[in-house]
């Protein structure tokens, strides 16, 4: 036999390491025209639905003058926004005069109590609070309070005792500490005090006016040097929620609380020395009219009656709700997803994959953060153009726009993205595990995307069960799109249904990624154990 | 590296079925082995086995002395083609070839040379879901060849070709080995092996049955029989016996005669004034010699079918 002379290749040698792979991944994914149209007629869906639900989302009010008997229509005003930049709620009686410099004041109070009408709507003539039912709501407000200015929105720091939640110290709207705990009543009464010293106000409450107890301490920066300060009443309207397989469903009406103050002392310099019922209230506004409103002032008793609330204002559905969409840019960024790997196994080509590869892990790892970077492009630039754009319609169709932090727009717009690209990878693993394209998408739709419709886009299902399915499931990573916080001080539909998820922004994203973890680990062991 | 592939003592089961029961060959640099056996003989397993794509149940596969799955660059140590239908039908050639270059960190230039050398730069940028079979093998070819490996594998690759593309085949694979490489080519119809392989590895039922060169299997099978019809079936006997050969009465007036040529037993007979009617050599072609090998794994699938 003659000798062979073994082949010797004259191709200069090369590397295949990660890098190469994922630029292998790449050209596979760039090179099929389905997948790249796929990826952006996604993003254009949820180009497409921002600008729909913006350019539908409608705001206006009517005045009629007896100059002009034609309506004539203007932008909805937009909420008065409170220091930290939010929207706010400042609506109350107050009974103020100037405080200058440092100092201090003192109450103590007697009773809160309070009316609601359970029906909507007052009669407008005769005595309007004849029909209304006694009792106090679980956000009744009454106390004292130290504020910049009458202007609404304006600092402030507020010690008062509430209708079931105790003595509470708030300021500048979005601050919230509990004091003494339990209704006051005259055999139970609470001792408020707030003291000023610069910029610093602190909330004391006592059970006897002797021994105090601090409850908290505010910094109102800026705050001026003669400041408004005096006594408060004020509350939310009745509200109850019904939730059943229907969904959640509210009715309410508005009311009045009123609060019996005595034994009122001043500390440093009150310039005015005479005290000055206002009502503080919003144009537009759910509280009860003026005419209900008001104080008594005799022999050191103070009774004060105030509807509204200082509170923060439900500032959802604004603009990140334009980008409600991402739901279905989702389906389609699944569908690729999972076509990325089941078209390889529908044609045995996975083989020549994981021959050119055969570190296998690799390969899932490859297509995933290919998968995940395209997805991730795709989203940021659908988020980037949908948001200004649909805040340009909002604005035009007269809603006011919630103010978003530069943070919050940020997170929203690239967590909107990051929402895309986790799907996507959960995707890649399904598709991994059970090989088949209609399987795998039937799956994660049911998986991710039903959630998220049942609980958040139908409103068929009751509060818990909405609120459990957006905590354990996939679509709990929605709630990286929710703009505004939801507050335990306020009285609101919070529900996934009004745009507020049970779990903290990323902490819902975590959930997602810890399914697509999952989901990933195990495809990668089927990848790796199973024969090709 | 040496350019082998060395398989030893390859098992696995599927199931119930036993697909491989201790298959062992050695294909060795520089000619075709042929890898033949009927259908579902344990072919397609055993490469997909030394690709590191399926695991065996016990033995091992290794190229140049390593498993497949601890090389780097394979592509540049073994090319294969399993299957040419394994393509995305809506990606072109060229892109199929791009991006399996791109994984071993090959250039584009690479692929292009492969495309050429396939015969298909024309259809290059066109969906690969429109190409015939016989274009599929060849697009398959040419992803074999692109880290230009010492060990070629390639499953069933005559299928859906033409006769002009069959004879471009031959020649190509005959090509390959007189550069030194190992070429494996596995296939179920002998005859499209006959011309081309030097060396043959015939399986059935999950385990060689012979491995051998082209020309030694063929003598085994056959051995030279020569069938004599003769009246004087004794004398003949005798005579054949005495110079040697084998014989055989399988008729009343029927011998067969092996061990001797057909003109020493014409000789022998006239010398001996033995009178007979009819004397035909019959020599086994390879088909023949592969028929007589496998008949047991075909008869024994045909049962197990019924």
């Amino acid at each position: 036999m003659s000798v062979i002379t073994p082949y010797r290749t004259e191709l200069s040698s090369s590397r295949d390491g990660f890098a190469q792979l994922l630029r292998a991944e790449w050209t596979k994914f760039r090179t099929v025209r389905g997948w790249v149209i796929g990826t952006v007629v996604g993003a254009l869906i949820i180009v497409g639905l921002g600008v729909l639900t913006a350019s539908k989302s409608m705001c206006s009010i009517a005045t009629v003058t007896r100059q002009n008997p034609n309506p004539v229509f203007h932008a909805c005003p937009a909420p008065a926004t409170g220091p930290g930049g939010e929207w706010v709620t400042d609506s109350f009686y107050f009974v103020r005069q100037p405080l200058a410099g440092n100092g201090g004041l003192t109450v103590r109070i007697t009773s809160l109590t309070g009316l609601y009408s359970t029906h909507g709507g007052l009669p407008s003539g005769g005595n309007l609070l004849a029909g209304m039912t006694r009792g106090v709501q679980p956000w009744s407000k009454a106390g004292i309070i130290i504020k910049a200015s009458t202007r609404r929105g304006s600092a402030y720091a507020a010690m008062m005792v509430t209708g079931s939640h105790g003595v509470r110290m708030q300021w500048n709207f979005t601050h919230d500490v509990a004091g003494t705990a339990g209704k006051v009543s005259a055999a139970s009464p609470r001792w408020l005090r707030l003291t000023r010293s610069g910029d610093v106000i602190s909330g004391y409450d006592s059970a006897d006016g002797r021994h105090w107890t601090l409850v908290g301490r505010a910094v109102l920066a800026g705050l001026p040097a003669t400041a408004q300060a005096g006594l408060f009443a004020a509350t939310p309207g009745y509200t109850v929620n019904s939730t059943s397989l229907g969904g959640t469903s509210s009715v309410g009406g508005p009311a009045l609380a009123t609060a019996t103050f005595d034994r009122v002392s001043r500390q440093g310099t009150w310039p005015a020395g005479r005290w000055t019922g206002q009502d503080i209230q919003a144009p537009v506004d759910s509280a009860l009219p003026r005419s209900v409103q008001g104080f008594t002032q005799g022999r050191g008793r103070f009774t004060v009656s105030g509807s509204g609330d200082i509170a923060p204002a439900d500032s959802a559905s604004q603009v990140e709700h334009t980008l409600g969409g991402a739901f279905a840019g989702l389906i389609a960024m699944v569908v690729i997803g999972v076509m990325f790997v089941t078209a390889e196994y529908r044609r045995g080509l996975i083989r020549t994959t994981l021959t050119a590869s055969p570190r296998r892990g690799r390969v899932l790892a490859a297509k995933a953060i290919v998968l995940a970077a395209v997805t991730f492009v795709a989203g940021l630039v659908a988020a980037a153009i949908t948001i200004p754009i649909s805040e340009h319609l909002l604005r035009a169709n007269g809603n006011p726009i919630s103010p978003l932090s530069a943070a919050t727009l940020l997170r929203v717009t690239a967590g909107t993205a990051a929402l895309l690209a986790v799907g996507a990878v959960l995707a890649v693993a399904v598709g991994t595990l059970l090989r088949r394209s209609a399987a795998a998408v039937t799956a994660v739709i049911a998986g991710v995307v039903l959630p998220y419709l049942l609980a958040v886009i139908s409103g068929v299902l009751p509060a818990g069960a909405e609120e459990w399915l957006v905590r354990v499931t996939p679509a709990a990573g929605f709630a990286v799109q929710q703009g505004a916080p939801a507050y335990h001080q306020v009285v609101a539909t919070y529900t996934p249904g009004t745009g507020y998820f049970p779990l903290a922004p990323w902490a819902g994203f975590a959930v997602l990624c810890a399914w697509a973890a999952v989901l990933v680990t195990l495809a990668a062991f089927r990848l790796r154990r199973s024969d090709a | 590296m040496e350019a082998t592939i060395e398989v030893t003592g390859l098992r696995k089961r599927f199931g119930s079925t036993l697909a491989l029961d201790g298959m062992t060959f050695l294909v060795a640099p520089g000619q075709v082995t042929g890898f033949v056996g009927p259908n579902g003989a344990g072919k397609s397993t055993t490469m997909r086995v030394i690709l590191g794509l399926d695991k065996a149940d016990a033995g091992s596969a290794l190229i140049g002395g390593q498993p497949y799955a601890s090389l780097r660059r394979p592509l540049s140590h073994v090319g294969s083609l399993l299957d040419a239908a394994a393509l995305q039908p809506s990606r072109s050639a060229r892109n199929h070839l791009l991006w399996l270059a791109h994984s071993q960190g090959l250039s584009a230039k690479r692929a292009d040379e492969v495309i050429e050398r396939a015969g298909l730069a024309s259809a290059a940028r066109r969906r690969a879901g429109g190409y015939s079979l016989g274009m599929r093998q060849r697009l398959g070819i040419a992803a074999a060849l692109l880290g230009d490996p010492p060990v070629l594998m390639f499953d069933e690759p005559f299928n859906g070709m033409d006769p002009e593309g069959i004879v471009w085949m031959r020649g190509f694979l005959k090509a390959l080995a007189a550069q030194g490489r190992a070429v494996l080519v596995s296939s179920h119809l002998m005859s499209e092996l006959e011309d081309t392989a030097d060396h043959l590895v015939v399986v059935g039922r999950g385990r060689v049955i012979a491995d051998a060169g082209v020309a030694d299997l063929i003598a085994a099978a056959s051995a030279d029989r020569v069938t004599v019809r003769t009246t004087a079936r004794g004398d003949a006997m005798t005579a054949l016996a005495r110079a040697g050969a084998e014989v055989a009465a399988t008729g009343p007036d029927v011998l067969t005669v092996s061990n001797l040529t057909p003109e020493s037993i014409v000789g022998l007979l006239s010398e001996n004034a033995i009178p007979f009617t009819e004397l035909s050599a019959h020599r086994a072609s390879l088909e023949e010699a592969y028929m007589e090998l496998t008949r047991d794994s075909v008869e024994f699938r045909a049962e197990a079918a019924r």
